[in-house]
């Protein structure tokens, strides 16, 4: 073969060369992308920076757990804490979210593969009109819904007498005041629930030692519940609250619940939460379903000719396996709710997307770097999820032989 | 091969090579049209109907200047444009003018590499609120909850107010002006804020329109005008001197009625130059000579176009108050045309 | 005690017995009810088996009741105390009740169709003008007639309308929709044709060897150059020709009519790149890999919303001064990207499915590497993931309602332009309108599944030996 046809027939030399070609047409493209862009911020008068991050934000922005956190003042809080508030509101909704979407997406599973057919029709129903229709459209349906549903600013309704209500501008709850003490029941907490983890590993060594078992799960509940109520009796109550006071005599302004008792949820976070979970549950039913079908009658009819019951067998052996079949799409849906989350901008809740890529965009004008900020929060949580998944598939992976 | 699809036509056609500096003149004249840059949807200053044919004040604007230099006050064409993408879109040369109400402030004049080419409407920031709240004075509403559109500098304006007054506020921003007066409408917020000449334009959209009072304070100045890129004389002074004219015309009593009349009947010496019967007006502007009188013809002048589209027989009833001209008791103030 | 032989046997069937119709809880109506209904509540065996007997009890009772009322609730309104029609176009008086001052009774709540059937036109189109929507609808048409063709089995001809359906429609699509007339000059497109030509014929004579025998191996990748020069400037002559029709700007779109043109434009364009990232995904060379995983990782870690931010705001960054994009066409090439990105993963699932054995039996040939992907491992893997890519494509439909944040009048932007409408301004404007609207994207999307789930019984009957 001559030497120049070997270029393109010899395999490994091509894929040398292809490379190559790759790799120095890529820095060619990234070069005139960024010469281009160079050139068009100059002409507009903008450079490239980041201390913009140091100057005072001059917006409001709605109380969430975000404006709390980070103790947002308007006149004296810069826009890197807007940039944080933005990622804890984000992670809050997406947070629950996740854990509304499970619960409600395995009931729905469950239900669709029930004998009964009110149940099976109602979860099939569910299942099919939510999937079918866009987020954005059940998002403002349930914001104007619950909007309209709720009584005016100066009504409310009462959900426990005088320590929760809600109405159009939030649900409000008591509010948790850590006083001198709590760090120490804090530590309890988490050492209580240390020992349950540890019992439980103790027990299943003594079960795989001397087979007999120990009820770990339920003494280390226990121990969690009671031993922490017992040090919080102990340390003398340290947690007080503080109670939403509800006020409906005096100038109408001043009607209402009072801003600075109790804590709020606003009425854009319940849409938003309620909308994201509803419709991410949807997806994890059909998910659940095709997982518990995915393992085969054989395992239960095995199981009860061994002679366990019912409960025992979902538990030790069908769980285990659907969860195999369940978790890679699982995860890949919590990343999907929360990258939803960022819908929110539609109906102003302030997450990342609305405030620091929307309104404060807006004011400062740095497209580039802020757009960049915004989308490596994005990116590092894809890339833990889906660096997660990779290492729970080939945990329990079915090896090959 | 088989895969050159529609996205590589569609860049191979609609790549339209512009030049972005000077010379917006020479490109429009070669395109046949302007683009011009409006708003999303604002009844009485630019609002598409359903067949996709744009009224409204800003919208005037443009097409003054396109019976200035084309002769044809249809000559243009309307880019629907959010408040995010206003000023990108001017500067990257997607648009020759932007005519959006867009408020003239000193950071967008040196900041964003644009020119103001003129005031057409002289706004500013009030209050809406509903009548039952018994509120008659900015200054009662300590604690209340404000719904607004994001990405204006509405929101900072309404935050400065309630900080000097000392009062404290909660404020809930939305992306679109239509979502923001339907939460307003659902009793989310007790006060819904934005440009007094936005407010009469969204009040035909509550359920119950004459249940809601707009406030007597107006918290801040507000100047709309025409904007267009920096570096380009030529345009600018067509631009603003466009808005002169209709304004000029209005002060000297020329409409589009009688403009015709003075074309062949006495005139004064400042309706004749006016018109371009005397003087080389028109050309140093380098446009033709009856420029003026394409623009009054067509379009109307300043006072026939306010009547049409925000006057108080149109549902947004805003009385000429400080638009009215100087000799009226307004501030509209137009160099004179010699 | 001895039992005589007559009486040994109690009882000696002379015929056989008559058949008896089967118990009550496995026939009939009450069989049925049992099964479905009822025996989900009975089992009472065991502590758990009871609470979830009880359990599914009280859920059958609450969804009965509840979802009776709601669904009752959503039928009045939709169709029981609707208006339907407004015969003396007094616009939104005839859906005003009298406390409004129109002629309904008091505390009445029912849909206003006459709205959503005025607004119907621009729910569709959007601004579209009314004179030429016939090109729109012939566009549908050739469309639908087009994809009917390829999906129904019986017909000949069905990959060459397959094929046609995806180089020429685009094309049609285009000067129908946009009105051709781009402005290429005729002189610049038959100059490239013919330099094209030339390359071709000169890569055909180097394959006969005229040219020398090194020039004979490298003739095929010169006779493809020369059709890519080809082809290109065919379609911009194409796209050029002055039909006669008036142009329209991509900003009087709108409507179902974006709605469907991101969305198919999207799967359609990001097809060729996402096969072409599966591929290099699993290909042996790392840079290629590398790059790969990089890109398909950044485009789906990140929301579409910020997609389409970045595609509107920064995207004439990039772009040389002077180069001006289109609107429609920012958000089409953010749409694109992002949705090569999951058409990557779904063709390399199928690309996973294939048997190595097929690879060693296309090696044992001497295919080369693209021989083999062309005629051994894509059709098999792109028929594996065809309910793939209708799922993507029904995700990327519904997501196509994000642009109505980055002022693209899609139907979602469309129904809210059309809600915010002061003649037709009434309490249950928004909520009749949101209900149509959302009947129809479930009407689309549901009907999509079902083919998609239909496809997929289908390719596994047929594939089961």
């Amino acid at each position: 073969m001559s030497r120049t046809s070997s270029f393109i027939y010899d395999r490994q030399i091509r894929g040398i060369i292809f490379q190559m070609f790759l790799v120095f047409g890529l820095l060619l493209g990234a070069w005139w992308l960024g010469n281009n862009t160079l050139i068009n911020l100059a002409e507009q008068g903008k450079s490239l920076g980041f201390n913009f991050l140091e100057q005072t934000s001059g917006f409001q922005i709605s109380s969430t757990l975000g404006t709390w956190a980070m103790e947002y003042n308007v006149g004296t809080s810069t826009y890197l804490d807007v940039y944080f508030i933005g990622i804890i509101n984000t992670f809050l909704v997406a947070a629950l979210g996740i854990i509304a979407a499970t619960f409600l997406g395995f009931a729905l599973g469950i239900m669709r593969l029930s004998q009964n057919m009110v149940v099976k029709g109602f979860a099939t129903v569910y299942v099919e009109v939510l999937r079918n229709v866009p987020l954005l459209l059940q998002l403002f349906f349930w914001y104007f819904a619950v909007l309209r549903a709720l009584p005016s600013r100066r009504g409310q309704v009462e959900i426990f007498e005088g320590a929760a209500g809600i109405n159009i501008t939030g649900l409000y709850l008591p509010a948790p005041i850590a006083q001198s003490g709590a760090g120490v029941l804090g530590l309890a907490f988490i050492l209580f629930v240390g020992i349950a983890i540890w019992l439980k590993r103790w027990a299943k060594k003594r079960q795989y030692e001397t087979g007999q078992i120990f009820p770990a799960f339920w003494v280390g509940l226990g121990l969690i519940v009671f031993g922490t109520s017992l040090v919080y009796l102990l340390m003398g109550q340290p947690i007080d609250w503080s109670f939403p006071v509800f006020k409906d005599t005096g100038p109408a302004l001043r009607r209402g619940f009072q801003i600075g008792d109790g804590m709020v949820i606003v009425p854009e976070f319940i849409a938003v939460w309620l909308a994201l979970s509803l419709y991410t549950a949807a997806f994890i039913a059909e998910i659940v379903r095709a997982g518990i079908l995915a393992v085969s009658k054989g395992q239960t009819e095995a199981s009860y000719s061994l002679g366990l019951r019912p409960g025992v067998t979902l538990r030790l052996v069908i769980i285990p396996q659907a969860l195999r079949v369940i978790i890679p799409p699982l995860t890949s849906q919590y990343l999907n709710l929360t990258k939803n989350s960022s819908l929110a901008v539609a109906i102003a809740y302030p997450e990342l997307v609305s405030i620091f890529a929307g309104t404060a965009l807006n004011q400062v004008g740095k497209e580039i770097e802020m757009i960049a900020m915004m989308m490596s929060v994005y990116l590092t949580f894809s890339l833990l999820t889906s660096a997660f998944m990779n290492w729970f598939n080939a945990r329990v992976k079915l090896v090959d032989r | 091969m088989k895969k050159l699809s529609l996205i590589v036509a569609g860049v191979a056609a609609l790549t339209a090579a512009s030049a972005v500096q000077a010379g917006t003149l020479e490109d429009v004249r070669a395109k046949g049209f302007i683009q011009c840059g409006v708003s999303q949807g604002l009844p009485g200053f630019s609002n598409p109907d359903d067949s996709g044919n744009w009224t409204g004040l800003d919208v005037d604007m443009c097409r003054a200047v396109a019976a200035a230099v084309f002769g044809d006050a249809s000559a243009v064409k309307y880019s629907p444009l959010s408040a995010k993408q206003r000023f990108t879109a001017l500067s990257s040369g997607e648009i020759d003018i932007l005519s959006r109400n867009t408020t003239w402030t000193m950071t967008r004049d040196t900041q964003l590499g644009l020119n103001f080419a003129g005031v057409n409407y002289y706004d500013g920031q009030g209050m809406m609120v509903p009548t039952a709240l018994g509120v008659s004075a900015a200054t009662e509403l300590d604690g209340a909850n404000i719904c607004t559109n994001t990405g204006t500098t509405t929101e900072l304006n309404i935050t400065d107010f309630f900080r000097a007054n000392g009062m404290s506020f909660n404020l809930v921003a939305f992306e679109k002006a239509d979502e923001v007066v339907a939460a307003y409408d659902a009793g989310r917020c007790d006060v819904y804020t934005t440009d007094r000449s936005g407010l009469a334009a969204q009040r035909g959209k509550l359920t119950n329109p004459d249940a809601h009072v707009v406030l007597p304070e107006i918290i801040s100045k507000e100047p709309l005008g025409p904007v267009v890129r920096q570096g380009d004389d030529v345009w600018f002074n067509i631009v603003r001197w466009s808005l002169n004219a209709m304004i000029n015309a209005e002060e000297m009593g020329i409409t589009s009625d009688n403009v015709n009349k003075l074309t062949f009947n006495e005139k004064t010496p400042a309706e004749a130059r006016f018109i371009g019967t005397e003087g080389t007006f028109g050309k140093e502007l380098g446009l033709a000579d009856d420029w003026a009188y394409q623009i009054i013809s067509q379009v109307g002048n300043y006072g026939e176009s306010y009547e049409a589209h925000v006057g108080p027989n149109t549902p947004l009833k805003l009385d000429r108050g400080v638009n009215a001209l100087w000799s009226q008791g307004g501030i509209l103030y137009a160099a004179p045309i010699r | 005690m001895a039992v005589s032989k007559k009486q040994k046997y109690a009882f000696i069937r002379s015929e056989d017995a008559p058949v008896l119709p089967p118990p009550a809880s496995q026939a009939g109506i009450t069989g049925w009810l049992w099964q479905n209904i009822f025996a989900s509540m009975a089992d009472y065996s065991s502590l758990g088996a009871s609470i979830i007997s009880l359990m599914v009890a009280l859920l059958s009772v609450c969804i009965l009741y509840f979802g009776g009322i709601q669904i009752y609730g959503l039928i009045d309104f939709a169709i029981f105390s609707a208006v339907w029609s407004d015969p003396q176009v007094i616009k939104r008086e005839a859906c005003w009740t009298v406390d409004q001052g129109g002629a309904l009774p008091s505390g009445w709540h029912g849909a206003c169709w006459p709205f959503v059937m005025a607004k119907h036109k621009f729910i569709m189109y959007g601004p579209y003008p009314s004179e030429e929507l016939w090109r729109v609808n012939l566009t549908g048409l050739i469309g639908l007639l087009g994809l009917g063709w390829v999906l129904f089995e019986r017909l000949p001809y069905r990959k060459q309308v397959g094929a046609a359906l995806l180089t020429l429609y685009p094309l049609l699509a285009f000067i129908l929709l946009t009105g051709g007339n781009s402005g290429a000059s005729f002189g610049s497109v038959s100059l490239w044709l013919i330099i094209g030509l030339a390359i071709i014929s000169v890569g055909r004579m180097g394959k006969r060897g005229f040219l020398g025998a090194t020039f004979t191996e490298f003739s095929g990748l010169i006779g493809f150059a020369g059709w890519v020069f080809v082809i290109y400037n065919a379609i911009r002559g194409m796209a050029a020709v002055d039909f006669g029709l008036e142009p329209i700007d991509t900003r009087d779109w709108g409507g179902v009519l974006i709605t469907l043109v991101v969305a198919i434009t999207g799967i359609v364009a990001s097809l060729p790149l996402g096969i072409i990232l599966a591929l290099g995904r699993r290909s042996e060379m790392p840079v290629a890999r590398l790059l790969s995983t990089i890109f398909i990782e950044f485009w789906r870690g990140i929301p579409l919303i910020t997609v389409l931010f970045m595609a509107s705001v920064m995207l004439p960054l990039f772009m040389p001064e002077g180069v001006n994009f289109d609107n429609l066409l920012r958000a089409l090439i953010g749409v694109m990207l992002f949705s090569a990105a999951y058409m990557a993963e779904v063709v390399r699932g199928g690309l996973q499915a294939i048997d190595k054995g097929q690879y060693e039996g296309a090696q044992a040939m001497g295919l080369s590497y693209w021989q083999t992907m062309r005629l051994v491992i894509l059709p098999q893997a792109l028929t594996h993931v065809i309910p793939g890519i209708v799922n993507t494509f029904i995700g990327l439909f519904k997501d196509t309602t994000l642009v109505s944040i980055v002022g693209i009048f899609d139907l979602l932007g469309a129904g809210q332009s059309a809600i915010s409408d002061a003649a037709w301004s009434t309490p249950v404007q928004a909520l009749t309108m949101y209900i149509y609207i959302a009947v129809l994207f479930f009407i689309f999307c549901f009907g999509m599944s079902r083919y998609s789930i239909y496809m997929e019984n289908k390719l596994s009957k047929s594939r089961s030996h």
